[in-house]
Parts: C-alpha cells; sequence; structure tokens
C-alpha cells in the first residue's frame, strides 16, 4: 500500500513535524512498508475472531471515587519552564 | 419556499463525583490554580491511569434516564489534537462504541411534545482552563496564556442528540429538561454559569425539505444565551437564502455581549483526532445485574412528576411545568401541600411571589427563610378571611424578610382583617358623614364614587376592613341593595 508525499506532509502537519523534502520521501518510503506489512497481516482470515483493543483478558477495572492527595502547586509546577503564580504558561495559542 | 430549521444539540455535564475520572484528585469547582493536580492528570511519563466507577454508575443512570441502550461492551479511545488545555496531548473520551446509544427524551411545548432523539450519551474527561492573557483578553491576539489543570480529567457526560429540533424555543425547552433531569438524578450540578453544564449546537436551514449547510454554533453559557444565539443563527441563514448567497460549514462564536455569532474556524480544516483505542484502559462490560439495579433505582424523572403535579393536584400546565422544572422546587411544592392547604393556591403562591421574592434576593429555594408550612399557614390565613389577598402579599413579604412565622406577623402587627359588620357599620357611618358628595354621587349611580368611599374605609382601618364586608355595608346604606 503506497503513501503518497500528500499524505506525509498530512501527518506531518497534525504532528506538528517540519520535514525536508528527503525525510518526506524517507518516510514515505517507510510508513509505505509498515502498512504494507500491515496489509499483509490482514491477508489473514480473522473473521472468527473478535475485534480486540486490549490484549489483556481483563475488563471492568475500576476504582472506588475516594481522594487521593493532589501534588503542591510547587511539585506540579516545579518542572515547567515557564510558570506563573501556579498557572503553566504556555506561548500565544493562536 | 418553505423554511424549516433544523438543530441537534451536544451537551456536557460534569459529574458530580468526588474524585476526578482517572484519578484521586479532586473534582469539585474552583480553587487557586493546579491545587488538583497529579503525575495522572498532568499527564506525566508513565503515569496510569485507573477508571472512576462512580462516574460510570452516574453516566449509565443518565443513559437509562434518556430510554438509551447500554451497550454491553464499550471502550475509551484517544482523541489526539495539539492544545495546551490538556497536557497529555490528547483527551480520553469514547469514539466507535459508546457507553450507551439510541434513546429520547420528550420536550413538553404546552400544545405539542418534541420527541427528540438521543444519539448517544458517553463518557469523557474535561480539559483544563485556558486564560488568556494580552490586550484583546480573548485567544486572537493573546501575548500568551496560562493553563491551569484543576479541570482536567474531570468527569463528563457527552449526550448527542439527533437533528430533531425545529426551532430555539424547543431547543431551550429540551435543555432545561436535560438539566432538570441531571438535577433529580443528582450526578451533576448543572451550572451553566460555571461551565459544569455546556452546550454547543448544530444549525441548518432546509429549504423545500432539502437539507442545508450545517453550522456550529459554541460559547451559548445560559439558556438565554443558548435561545438567542439559536434565534440570532436561525434569522441569519435564512437571510442568507432569502438572499441567494452562500452559507459555509463552519464553527462560529456566539457573542453574548453584541448578540452575534462570528466565525470560528473553517470546519474544511475540522481537525483530524486520529482517535485510536486508549491501551491504558480496558473495556467496560456492565453486569446486566449492576445496570438491571440501577434501572429500578432512579428517581421520579421530571416528566413523571410534571404529569403527577397536573393529575394528583389539578395543576395547570405551564405552572405544574415551572414547579417541577427544578426539584426543589417541587419538593418545596410537596411539603406545602402536606399541611392540607389547597394546591392550586399553593402553586400560585410559589410560582408567583414567592418565585419573584427568590430571584430578587438571588436566594435558592432551598434557603427560603419562608418554610413550606409558612407558606400553608399563610394560604391558611387568607382562606379563613384573617387577611386579605393583598395583605397576604405584604405578609409573605416580611415573613421572608423576617423569617417570622405569618401568623406571628399577623398578630404582632394587629393586621388581622374587621370583618365583623357591625364594628364596620361604625366606620362606615363616619365616612358617609364626612364625605357627602362622594354619597351623593354614590347614591347617583356612580360606579367611581364606590372606589373612592371604599378608599376611606381602608384608610380608617388602616387596611384591616375586609373588602367585600365594607363594600357590602356602603351599597345598603347608599344604594339600598347590596
Amino acid at each position: 500500500m503506497a503513501i503518497s508525499i500528500e499524505d506525509v506532509e498530512h501527518v506531518a502537519r497534525l504532528a506538528r513535524l517540519k520535514l525536508t523534502e528527503e525525510e518526506k520521501e524517507t518516510y514515505r518510503r517507510q510508513l509505505s512498508d509498515v502498512l504494507e506489512h500491515a496489509r499483509k497481516i490482514s491477508e489473514v482470515d480473522t473473521s472468527d475472531v473478535p475485534p480486540t483493543s486490549h490484549t489483556l483478558p481483563l475488563r471492568n477495572v475500576f476504582r472506588e471515587d475516594s481522594l487521593r492527595p493532589s501534588l503542591s502547586v510547587k511539585e506540579a509546577t516545579g518542572s515547567a519552564a515557564w510558570a506563573v503564580e501556579g498557572a503553566f504558561k504556555v506561548p500565544r495559542i493562536i | 419556499m418553505e423554511y424549516e430549521t433544523i438543530i441537534g444539540l451536544e451537551i456536557h455535564a460534569e459529574l458530580s463525583t468526588e474524585s476526578k475520572m482517572f484519578c484521586g484528585c479532586s473534582a469539585s469547582f474552583g480553587g487557586g490554580p493546579n491545587t488538583k493536580t497529579c503525575p495522572v492528570c498532568l499527564g506525566h511519563p508513565g503515569s496510569l491511569p485507573v477508571t472512576n466507577m462512580k462516574a460510570i454508575e452516574y453516566t449509565m443512570m443518565l443513559a437509562l434516564a434518556l430510554n438509551c441502550e447500554i451497550t454491553p461492551r464499550s471502550v475509551f479511545h484517544r482523541k489526539n489534537y495539539f492544545y495546551p488545555d490538556m497536557p497529555k496531548n490528547f483527551q480520553i473520551s469514547q469514539y466507535d462504541i459508546p457507553l450507551s446509544t439510541d434513546g429520547h427524551l420528550d420536550a413538553d411545548m404546552n400544545d405539542y411534545v418534541r420527541k427528540v432523539g438521543i444519539t448517544r450519551v458517553h463518557i469523557e474527561e474535561d480539559t483544563g482552563k485556558s486564560i488568556h492573557i494580552g490586550e484583546s483578553g480573548r485567544i486572537h491576539g493573546a501575548e500568551y496564556s496560562l493553563e491551569d489543570f484543576n479541570r482536567a480529567g474531570i468527569p463528563l457526560a457527552e449526550i448527542v442528540t439527533e437533528p430533531d429540533i425545529r426551532s430555539a424555543e424547543e431547543a431551550r425547552a429540551f435543555m432545561q429538561l436535560l438539566r432538570a433531569t441531571l438535577e433529580y438524578l443528582g450526578i451533576s450540578d448543572c451550572k451553566m454559569e460555571e461551565g459544569s453544564l455546556r452546550c454547543d449546537a448544530n444549525i441548518s436551514v432546509a429549504v423545500d425539505g432539502k437539507l442545508g449547510t450545517k453550522v456550529e454554533i459554541k460559547n451559548m453559557n445560559s439558556f438565554r444565551s443558548l435561545f438567542r444565539a439559536l434565534s440570532y443563527e436561525e434569522e441569519r441563514q435564512r437571510f442568507a437564502l432569502e438572499q441567494g448567497g452562500g452559507l459555509i460549514q463552519e464553527t462560529r462564536h456566539w457573542d453574548d455581549a453584541e448578540g452575534k455569532t462570528h466565525p470560528l474556524r473553517s470546519k474544511e480544516e475540522a481537525f483530524d483526532y486520529r482517535y485510536f483505542p486508549e491501551p491504558d484502559l480496558v473495556p467496560i462490560e456492565p453486569d446486566p445485574e449492576w445496570v438491571d439495579r440501577l434501572r429500578e433505582n432512579l428517581p421520579e424523572l421530571p416528566q413523571a412528576r410534571f404529569h403527577r403535579f397536573m393529575e394528583q393536584f389539578g395543576l395547570a400546565r405551564d405552572i405544574a411545568s415551572m414547579l417541577t422544572g427544578e426539584k426543589a422546587l417541587a419538593d418545596y411544592f410537596e411539603r406545602a401541600v402536606e399541611t392540607g392547604q389547597g394546591p392550586e393556591e399553593l402553586a400560585k403562591w410559589i410560582a408567583g411571589d414567592l418565585s419573584a421574592m427568590l430571584r430578587e434576593a438571588v436566594v435558592p429555594i432551598q434557603h427560603c427563610p419562608v418554610a413550606p408550612r409558612g407558606l400553608g399557614e399563610l394560604v391558611a390565613l387568607v382562606n379563613q378571611k384573617v387577611i386579605s389577598g393583598k395583605m397576604a402579599k405584604e405578609v409573605l413579604r416580611e415573613a421572608f424578610e423576617t423569617g417570622k412565622g405569618p401568623q406571628r406577623i399577623v398578630d404582632e402587627k394587629g393586621l388581622s382583617q374587621i370583618a365583623d359588620a357591625h364594628e364596620l357599620e361604625v366606620v362606615v357611618d363616619e365616612v358617609i358623614a364626612e364625605n357627602p358628595g362622594a354619597a351623593d354621587d354614590m347614591r347617583t349611580g356612580k360606579e367611581q364614587a364606590l372606589k373612592f368611599m371604599m378608599g376611606q374605609v381602608m384608610k380608617k382601618t388602616r387596611g384591616k376592613a375586609n373588602p367585600e364586608v365594607a363594600s357590602r355595608l356602603l351599597k345598603q346604606k347608599l344604594i339600598g341593595r347590596e
């Protein structure tokens, strides 16, 4: 299954990646290979196998609705590059 | 050409659990920035979410109240996007297999019922709050933004309706009924102003049955702005169609101060959220016994109570609708009815004067200074003709302001009506003697004169004369008939 340069550019934009023309071609080839591999796997007849979203045979893992201590504001924002009065400061969004 | 407005709503309700959806931080409103965060809701690497069972239970209660089917096996998905209000760069939500689907909620529109299909009710986590700093105070032109993640991870129920709503009035009525349903279930604070209940709308105008271009409206923070925004948008779209102009599929932002919608972003470059199953969370398969138990234990819901109020108490549609629109108001009414006074009279007082006073003083009915028993007392005083209806209004206000019981106010102020004919006759004779001109006018049949004479009687008795008795006496004496 072939991926176009446009597909690579679209995914790069969604992931906020800036790619050079060479990189785009590299990723186009690599992503095509990955999808080719997936296509190959999908040749296996799975009509009797229910779709899975999780590899573990687990379901209904819940916790009780009870409080646990939160971090202090200092701990919460301590490793942030930019924080002011307890809030994370981020560059302009739009 | 025939126009038809088509509206669908997408509602988010914060669930009133103690802790957040996937961690033990407090889910309460407010607090200083980032005082309720931990590695899970801050999206630190290596932290793992664990599902709050109460949030699942609340969402199922809502789904059952909205007549939905509970999905036997539903899963969580990651909704990926780049925006700083979610530190993980994704929001845990549900996608193609939501917790419940296919319900309906029927809004009473007085002369008809609008049945609104519920496409789905699912569970997700709320995002953080961004404050945009800069001259504009808005996202556009902001210099930087401040992020507070106290809200990030609070459980949210998302309710999506079918495009079954046909007007702004219906949208408001539906939303009020949904709010009441959440309130009766006791699963959400439902404060639109604080953002614990939020609503977006899709609206289009079909021409001669042909579907139009869909526009999404955001930022409607009250029932009033929901109504105004949809009315405005309906008008804008119809005007554009009448002028032969085209409409584009887009998201528009409601500006409440300006009373207009503005384009926010074009849907053509809609986000590609790259949903995929959340690998850190396992599927939800509710035990059918759990679902049955929740269904059996659902409280009486607003619609059922509305119909019961009309049947059991003989209330008019609009009054029954108003009283049942808020659980505490309906509870207050039922407690007042227990005093044995007439339900219709009690309802009238609650829906009228009492509600006006509560609104004016910005006091919720739960903290009403006049107890339901006090209101019963007031109605009894009127029925026993101890005080007039007009006087009762003043007594109610006094009771509201001082917290004293109506009977006590009447006793203390000596407000009991003078209904005794002998006592009043003395006053009436005095009034006739002091106002010979008006008395003559009355004798010659001038209607206005009676009002004047009544006014004089009231003045002399400081409003305490029973109006019926006084008027009867005046007529007897001056025109020889009652």
